[in-house]
């Protein structure tokens, strides 16, 4: 089998432990690290995400297939970087101020790196400025907020008037995620998108991407 | 009576069915092995780093009134206002299955190893849930789920079915359970993140039955009143 296809259904079948090793392999048959990436790990990945979009698979499956796409990604990041080749789009994500959990928002980030997005991933308890200045800092076209309590949202708003002060709005959007957090909520708010879930968060940031934010 | 409770790791295990359905696998799923090994490694993970404990102080239906105001942010109309008119005792509670399980998740997270600590974050919310299941058991005096006459307790917490989460301001300032470890911040939210508070209600099961039809019910992703309201019904 050609190796990237046996990359791309290592992942598929969940054989995390083996990704690695075959991303060092196709290196070593001087494969392109764009085409391990594309055609190797995002495939996989891809196939992934679609079968836990269908429920043929759960969450646990995908995670374990993203462990080993961030292995295989450690290893062709450098020479990504070396190439200067662009990722799908550059992403800055937390949980706002005031709100701890991550879990949530840990998956969103797994998700998006398999998607191929560069995560700038600040953490929990990050206040509405950090999000903001980061994104111009690193260039990233959305920033992505996850709150887990009716607490912490109005910070999502902050956020989302902090970019418009700042005179961002059209280069950077703003999708939002969390248990009590709704679409009617990301409209009230003016924030460009709403992630049900990790999935749901991931296509809602390609449709972001694809449309020129 | 204030009192303070301990049990050990394994006292609190939850079950395995329910920390699936945490993670979003049925129960009728025929589960890979790969993921049952997982939901191995991390119930021996948080047998490993729990340290659950608890603190309980009986309150009297007036005194609840108050602190269930809070700081009247409650949506117009709850059911624990329904429920309250017919609880024969009250309890306030705070429990917390302690902060080593939650840094053992972000050190899974960090050491790329997402599915596992996704499976144990799981498996302490499950058990955090399971500490109001046996502070209401010992709070009822028996060991099952019922009681004489039909009594029944059960658990209910700020954050939900309308009762707001800045309620824990009230909660806490009445219980004070700082001497399980167990702090809010600024935005009511417990620490260690894997902690539970409310109020014990013990009462006819009929009290505790409630239709989901609320305004703020459609929001809820939680549906836990349907299985509750399922096991009143069944026992």
């Amino acid at each position: 089998m050609d190796i990237l296809k046996e990359i791309a259904a290592s992942l598929e079948r969940g054989e995390d432990d083996r990704v690695a090793g075959l991303v060092r392999q196709a290196l070593e048959e001087r494969c392109a690290p764009l085409d391990i990436l594309h055609r190797g790990l995002i495939a996989g990945m891809d196939v992934v995400g679609e079968q836990f979009r269908k429920r043929e698979i759960f969450l646990p499956d995908v995670l374990i297939a993203a462990r080993g796409m961030n292995a295989g990604l450690d290893l062709l990041k450098p020479l990504l970087a070396q190439e200067g080749v662009p990722s799908a789009g550059r992403i800055v994500l937390g949980s706002v101020h005031g709100d701890l959990h991550d879990i949530g928002k840990n998956l969103v980030a797994i998700m998006l790196k398999g998607a191929g997005f560069d995560v700038l991933d600040l953490g929990a308890d990050v206040p509405a400025q950090r999000f903001v200045d980061a994104a111009q800092e690193h260039g990233a076209t959305v920033i992505g907020l996850s709150a887990l309590l009716t607490t912490t949202m109005p910070v999502m708003k902050e956020v989302v008037d902090l970019v418009r002060a700042r005179g961002l709005t059209g280069r950077v959007k703003v999708i939002v995620g969390g248990a009590p957090v709704s679409e009617a909520w990301a409209r009230e708010i003016g924030a460009d998108a709403h992630g049900y879930d990790a999935a749901n968060a991931v296509e809602r940031v390609r449709a972001l991407v694809a449309a020129g934010a | 009576m204030r009192q303070r409770l301990a049990w050990t790791a394994a006292e609190s295990l939850p079950g395995r069915l329910e920390v699936l359905r945490l993670q979003g696998v049925p129960a009728e799923a025929d589960l890979p092995p790969r993921i049952g090994a997982l939901l191995e490694a991390a119930l021996a993970a948080y047998l490993e780093t729990a340290e659950p404990r608890a603190v309980i102080g009986g309150i009297s239906r007036e005194e609840f009134r108050g602190i269930y105001h809070g700081e009247g942010r409650n949506a117009p109309e709850t059911p624990l206002e329904t429920v309250l008119a017919g609880a024969e005792r009250l309890a306030l509670f705070v429990a917390t299955v302690g902060n080593a399980v939650t840094t053992r998740i972000r050190d899974l997270f960090g050491r790329n190893e997402p599915a596992l600590g996704a499976m144990l974050d799981s498996v302490a919310s499950a058990a955090a849930d399971r500490l109001a299941v046996l502070l209401s058991a010992r709070f009822l005096g028996t060991e099952g789920g019922a009681g004489a006459n039909g009594t029944r307790v059960l658990a209910y917490s700020p954050g939900y079915c309308g009762w707001h989460v800045s309620g824990q301001l009230a909660l806490f300032a009445a219980l004070d359970p700082g001497e399980i470890g167990v702090t809010l911040n600024s935005s009511c939210l417990m620490e260690p993140l894997k902690s539970v508070s409310g109020v014990l209600v013990a009462g006819p099961a009929g009290i505790h039955r409630f239709a989901p039809a609320y305004p703020f019910c459609p929001e809820c992703r939680d549906q836990s009143c349907r299985a509750r309201n399922a096991a009143l019904t069944t026992s």
